[in-house]
C-alpha cells in the first residue's frame, strides 16, 4: 500500500470563509468546497480551462505587503491584513488556489458582471424553452433564474442560424440556442480524440460545425449533449421524447464491458427513455460511450420470455423448477455461467452448481477494447465470477469443451444462465442433451431448451458487478419487469429449493448476508453499504491471471 | 510651426529613395546591425531599457521591460513576433515603413534577435497589404544574400531566419496572444492571461517576443546612438519620436513624425495639418486609433501632472494636450497606435459611433461572450438609430451594454469596441437624446417601431 502523497494546502479566503485546498485548485472548485456557487458555462472539470464564458468572473485580492520590506500591511478599521483589490474582475476558473488568496463572489461588482453575461448570452437566443429538450436540466435556465436581471433590453433581432444540423448519426445541433462555450470542441479533441468540432464565422455570427468531409460519429459523441450546458446538442435519439422533469433517476451500471462506467437510466412509468453517465471520477470521470447508452433499447425489444415453459408448456416458476430438478436427476449436468450475471447471481449459480456437483463453463466475449471507456471485456462481470468462487480461471472464448462432454456422454443435462450456446452445438449434440434456460430473451438456446425461466434485463433488477479494476459496483432496477417475467435470483432460489440444497434468502439484504459470510473477499461488503463510488476489492488472488483488458480510462492492467 | 524630428522616416519620401538593399546600404543602412553582433547581447537590452522605449503598437509597454519578463532559464528556443498586422482603423504608418524602408524594419528586427538570442522570427503581416508582403520577401531575401540574415551573419557564429507570415483578414490577429494562435495555424482567440503571457508560454508554448513594426525600427536609432541619447528624445517616460497618422477633416492630413510630447493636439491639427477645410470647425478627434476615447473640442481637462519633481496643475482644452502617452492617458484617452482621427462639424456623431460600432462588431473573433454578443448588439443599436428609429432612451442604453463589456473580456478588445461607445455618449448626449428628432426632420416623417 502506498501512502497517498498529502497535497500542498493553502488556505483561500472565499466570501469571509477560509478554507484550506490543495495548491492550484480554482476558485470554482474552491468555492464549491465552501458550498458556494460560481456560476459557470464553459468550465468543465475534466476539460482544459478556456476562460470564454466570463460568467465565472469574481473579485480576487491578495494581501497587501509593504514593497520594501515584505511585511503585511495592517489594515486600522479591521485589525486585520490588509487586501489589496484588484480592480478588474478575474475568472474563477482561470484563476488558482494560491497562499492568502481573497476572492468575492456576491460584491455589487460581481453581481453586475453576472447580470451582464446572463444578458448578452441571451439577446441572441432563440428562448424556445417550451420547445427545447433541455430545458428542466439547463445552465442557461437556472443561472438566468439564479443571476440575471429577469427581463430584456434587447429590441433589435435576433441572430438566425441553422435549427437541425445533424452533426453524426446521434447528435443534432441547433445553433441559435449554442453559446459557443467550446465544451463539445474540447472534448472531442481532449478526451474522445477525435478533434472534428470547430467553429467557422466569427463574432456573434459564430457557428458550430464538423470539419469538411467529417462527422461527429464516434463513439463518445453523445458525451457533448450530455456536457453542452444549453440545448444546442441534441441525442437525436432523445430528441422531443420526453420532458426531463418527468424522469425519474436511477443508477446504473454500464454493462457493456468491464470498463463498469456508472450511468444514470432515466425512466417514467416504465419506460427507459435515455441512459447518461453518472460522474465517478475513479471509473469513468463524467463520460460513457454511445454504444451502452442503447442497451436500454434490449428491455422494449421483441422476444422476451414472459413466462416459464416446460416442454413447451406454461408452467409455474415453482412447477417448473421441480420439472429442472427432475431432470437434473441424471447427474452429468454442465452449468455455463454467464459472465453478464450480476454478482448475487454467480453466488447462486456457484452454490447450484455445488448442488448438482456441475461442471462450470463461462463463455467469454473479447474484443477490441478502446482505450478508453469500453474494455476488451465485453462481458460486465467476469471479475464477478473469480470472487463468487463460481469459476477460478478466466473464461474461454469456445464452449468446445462443452461439445466434447456432450460427445463423450459425459454431459447430459445443460443450465445454462442466458447464454446463447446451442448455435456453438451440433443439432446431434442438442438432441442429446436436456437443456434448462434461465434469460430475459428468446434465442437459438431457449427454442432448444425443455425448461425456459423468463428472467430480466439488467435495467429490471439491482445487483453488482465487479469491473476491470476489481471494483464492486451496484446498480438497481429502474423498470419493472415484464408481467410473467422472475428475477434471476429467485428463479436461481427455486432451482436450489428443488434440488433439496440449504434454504438461501434471495432478497438483496439477506443475500448479501450470507455472501459476506461465505466468501472472504467480500465480507465488508452488504448491498446497501456498497458506496456510489463503488468499492475496491483486493485483487491480489487473481494477480496472476492474464486478463485480456489493456490500459484505458483509470485502468492500468 | 513645430519642427518634426524624423528618425523612421528619416530618408522616406526623400526623391530617389528606393526600397532595395542597395539603396539603404548607400545610406548607412546595416551599419548599425554590424557594429551590434560586435557587442554583448546584454548590453543592447540595456540600451533599449536605458532609452525608455514605449511600444507603438497601441498599449505603449515599455519595450526594456517587455524584454526582461521573458523567460530565458527554460531551454526554450524565444521567439520574435513583429507585429505587422496593423489593422486599428486610423492607423497606417507601419503600412508606409514596409513599403517604403523594409529594410530598416530588418535591421531593427536582427538587432533585436541578437539582443534576444532569437533564432526565427517571424513577420505577421495584415492580409490586406499583399504589396508589403511582396516587399518584405523580396527585402529579406536580399539581405539574406548578402549574409545580413540567415546562418552565420556578417561572419559571426550567430544565425537567425526571418519569415513573412501573412494574416487572413482579421482584426484580432493584431493581439499578440490571438496573433500567436493564428500563426500556429489556429483560429486567432486570444489567449487568457495567466497562465499564457507571450514572454513565457508564446508561440509554440515557448519564450516569445512580440513587437510591433515601428517599435522595432527605433530599436535599430536606440542601439545607433546609445539608449542615454535616445532618452533625451522626447519628453521624461515619453521618450523618442513617433509617427502620428492623421485622417479625416483636416486641409493636410497624414504622416507626421515628432519627438513625443513635443507637439500639441492643437498644433497637429492646426499648424502642421492646416486646420478645419474651408468654411468647417473641428468637432471631435480621436487621438490613438478607433478604439481610443473621443475627445470634443470645447471640453476641459483638469487635474494635476507630474514636471520634474513636481505636482503641477493642468487645464487644457482638447488644443492643449500634449501628443504623448502620459497626457494622454491622463485626460481619459489613450495615445494607442498613433491615429488620429479628425471630425469636423459636418459629422453626426451617431453615424460616426455607427461605422465605429460596425466594424467592431464586425471584427470580433466571438470568443468570449461579453465582447462578441456586446458589439453586435451596439452596431445593431447604432445602426437602428442610423437607418430606422432612434429613441431617447437609446445613449443610456448604448453605454450601459459598453459597460458591461470593458474590463470583463479575455483580451483588450473589449475595451476597444466599448470605449468609442462610453466615450461619444457621454461627451455628445444631446446627439444621442434628439437623433430621434433630428432623422424625423432630415427625412420628413416619422418613424415608427414596429
Amino acid at each position: 500500500m502506498i501512502a497517498p502523497q498529502k497535497p500542498d494546502l493553502v488556505t483561500v479566503n472565499i466570501d469571509g470563509r477560509e478554507i484550506a485546498v490543495p495548491k492550484g485548485t480554482n476558485v470554482i472548485e474552491a468555492a464549491k468546497l465552501l458550498g458556494i456557487d460560481v456560476p459557470h458555462y464553459c468550465y468543465h472539470p475534466k476539460l482544459t480551462v478556456v476562460g470564454n464564458c466570463r460568467m465565472c468572473l469574481v473579485e480576487m485580492g491578495m494581501p497587501a505587503v509593504d514593497p520594501a520590506t515584505k511585511a503585511p500591511i495592517q489594515d486600522p478599521a479591521t485589525g486585520r491584513q490588509k487586501i489589496n483589490w484588484m480592480p478588474r474582475p478575474a475568472i474563477g476558473c482561470g484563476t488558482s488556489a494560491s497562499p492568502g488568496l481573497h476572492i468575492r463572489t456576491t460584491s455589487p461588482l460581481v453581481r453586475d458582471c453576472q447580470q451582464g453575461v446572463m444578458e448578452f448570452l441571451l439577446v441572441n437566443h432563440p428562448l424556445d424553452c417550451p420547445i427545447c429538450d433541455q430545458a428542466g436540466e439547463c445552465r442557461l435556465q437556472e443561472q438566468s433564474t439564479g443571476y440575471g436581471r429577469g427581463y430584456s433590453r434587447y429590441i433589435e433581432e435576433k441572430n438566425v442560424k441553422p435549427k437541425r444540423t445533424e452533426l453524426g448519426p446521434r447528435v443534432t445541433l441547433d445553433d441559435e440556442r449554442c453559446i459557443l462555450c467550446s465544451r463539445c470542441v474540447r472534448f472531442c479533441k481532449e478526451i474522445a480524440r477525435d478533434d472534428v468540432l470547430g467553429f467557422t464565422e466569427r463574432g456573434s455570427s459564430s457557428t458550430l460545425t464538423c470539419f469538411p468531409g467529417r462527422k461527429l460519429e464516434n463513439n463518445y459523441s453523445l458525451n457533448t449533449v450530455d456536457i453542452c450546458p444549453v440545448g444546442a446538442l441534441t441525442s437525436t435519439d432523445f430528441r422531443f421524447k420526453m420532458r426531463v422533469w418527468f424522469l425519474k433517476k436511477t443508477i446504473g451500471i454500464d454493462a457493456e464491458s468491464s470498463a463498469g462506467a456508472n450511468t444514470t437510466v432515466w425512466s417514467r412509468e416504465g419506460v427507459i427513455y435515455r441512459i447518461t453517465p453518472r460522474r465517478n471520477d475513479e471509473v469513468n470521470d463524467t463520460w460513457m460511450a454511445d454504444s451502452g447508452r442503447l442497451l436500454y433499447k434490449e428491455v422494449g425489444a421483441p422476444g422476451r420470455l414472459n413466462g416459464a415453459r416446460v416442454d413447451g408448456v406454461a408452467s409455474a416458476i415453482d412447477a417448473a423448477a421441480t420439472a429442472a430438478a427432475w431432470l437434473f436427476r441424471t447427474g452429468g449436468i454442465a452449468l455455463v455461467g454467464s459472465g453478464r450475471s450480476s454478482v448475487e447471481e454467480q453466488f447462486l449459480t456457484a452454490r447450484l452448481a455445488g448442488q448438482l456437483g456441475a461442471e462450470v463453463f463461462l463463455p467469454s466475449r473479447v474484443e477490441k477494447g478502446d482505450g478508453l471507456l469500453v474494455s476488451a471485456d465485453r462481458n460486465p462481470n467476469v471479475r464477478g465470477a473469480l470472487v463468487t468462487g463460481l469459476v477460478k480461471s478466466l473464461p474461454a472464448p469456445q464452449v468446445s469443451d462443452l461439445a466434447t462432454g456432450i460427445d463423450a456422454g459425459r454431459i447430459k443435462a445443460i443450465v445454462s444462465m442466458g447464454e446463447d450456446i446451442v448455435p456453438a452445438l451440433s443439432a446431434a449434440q442438442v438432441a442429446r442433451v436436456s437443456i434448462v434456460y434461465v434469460g430475459a430473451r428468446r434465442n437459438a438456446t431457449s427454442d432448444a431448451a425443455r425448461i425456459v425461466f423468463p428472467g430480466l434485463t439488467q435495467f429490471e433488477k439491482s445487483g453488482a458487478y465487479i469491473n476491470q479494476q476489481f471494483r464492486l459496483q451496484k446498480f438497481e432496477a429502474a423498470v419493472p419487469g415484464p408481467a410473467g417475467a422472475a428475477d434471476d435470483r429467485a428463479i436461481l432460489g427455486a432451482i436450489l429449493a428443488a434440488c433439496g440444497a440449504p434454504a438461501l434468502p434471495t432478497d438483496l439484504p439477506g443475500l448479501w448476508r450470507a455472501i459476506a459470510a461465505a466468501i472472504p473477499a467480500l465480507q465488508n461488503a452488504l448491498y446497501s453499504s456498497i458506496p456510489d463510488a463503488g468499492l475496491l476489492l483486493d485483487r491480489t488472488p487473481w494477480a496472476g491471471l492474464p486478463f485480456v483488458e489493456g490500459e484505458s480510462l483509470h485502468h492500468k492492467p | 510651426m513645430p519642427e518634426q524630428r524624423r528618425l523612421i522616416f528619416q530618408h522616406i519620401d526623400e526623391p530617389g529613395y528606393g526600397n532595395d538593399l542597395a539603396c539603404y546600404v548607400r545610406n548607412g543602412g546595416y551599419e548599425v546591425l554590424r557594429r551590434a553582433v560586435q557587442r554583448k547581447p546584454e548590453e543592447l537590452i540595456d540600451e533599449v531599457k536605458k532609452s525608455g522605449l514605449r511600444g507603438r503598437g497601441g498599449a505603449g509597454f515599455p519595450c526594456g521591460v517587455k524584454w526582461g519578463l521573458v523567460d530565458r532559464k527554460s531551454g526554450k528556443p524565444i521567439y520574435l513576433v513583429v507585429n505587422a498586422d496593423e489593422s486599428e482603423p486610423g492607423t497606417f504608418k507601419d503600412r508606409h515603413i514596409i513599403h517604403k524602408d523594409p529594410h530598416q524594419l530588418i535591421e531593427g528586427i536582427m538587432i533585436t534577435c541578437f539582443a534576444n538570442n532569437v533564432k526565427q522570427a517571424y513577420i505577421y503581416i495584415r492580409g490586406e497589404f499583399p504589396e508589403g508582403a511582396r516587399i518584405l520577401e523580396r527585402a529579406i531575401a536580399e539581405a539574406r544574400a548578402a549574409n545580413l540574415t540567415g546562418p552565420g551573419i556578417l561572419g559571426t557564429a550567430y544565425g537567425c531566419e526571418i519569415y513573412v507570415h501573412r494574416g487572413a483578414g482579421a482584426y484580432i490577429c493584431g493581439e499578440e496572444t490571438g496573433m500567436i494562435e493564428s500563426l500556429e495555424g489556429k483560429r486567432p482567440y486570444p489567449r487568457i492571461k495567466p497562465p499564457y503571457f507571450p514572454a513565457v508560454l508564446g508561440l509554440y508554448q515557448c519564450p516569445t517576443i512580440v513587437n510591433n513594426v515601428e517599435t522595432l525600427c527605433h530599436v535599430k536609432h536606440i542601439v545607433d546612438m546609445g539608449g542615454e541619447a535616445y532618452s533625451k528624445i522626447g519628453t521624461p517616460n515619453n521618450t523618442g519620436t513617433r509617427i502620428l497618422c492623421v485622417s479625416g477633416h483636416v486641409r493636410r492630413p497624414g504622416y507626421y513624425e515628432f519627438e513625443v510630447g513635443k507637439v500639441t493636439m492643437g498644433q497637429l491639427l492646426n499648424e502642421v495639418c492646416g486646420g478645419p477645410l474651408p468654411g468647417r470647425t473641428l468637432k471631435a478627434v480621436i487621438p490613438g486609433g478607433s478604439s481610443a476615447k473621443v475627445l470634443k473640442f470645447g471640453e476641459r481637462f483638469k487635474g494635476k501632472r507630474k514636471v520634474g519633481g513636481e505636482m503641477v496643475d493642468y487645464d487644457w482644452g482638447v488644443e492643449d494636450i500634449p501628443m504623448d502617452f502620459d497626457s494622454l492617458g491622463m485626460i481619459g484617452s489613450m495615445g494607442g497606435s498613433g491615429g488620429v482621427i479628425v471630425m469636423d462639424d459636418s459629422v453626426s456623431m451617431v453615424d460616426a459611433l455607427a461605422n465605429i460600432n460596425a466594424f467592431y462588431s464586425h471584427e470580433s473573433c466571438g470568443q468570449c461572450t461579453p465582447c462578441r454578443e456586446g458589439s453586435k448588439w451596439m452596431q445593431r443599436i447604432t445602426a437602428r438609430m442610423v437607418h430606422g428609429v432612434a429613441r431617447a432612451e437609446d445613449g443610456a442604453l448604448l453605454k450601459s451594454v459598453a459597460d458591461q463589456i470593458a474590463g470583463r473580456t479575455i483580451c483588450a478588445f473589449g475595451e476597444a469596441c466599448a470605449w468609442p461607445t462610453q466615450s461619444f455618449v457621454l461627451k455628445f448626449p444631446e446627439e444621442f437624446k434628439s437623433h430621434e428628432e433630428a432623422k424625423k426632420k432630415a427625412d420628413g416623417k416619422a418613424f415608427e417601431l414596429a
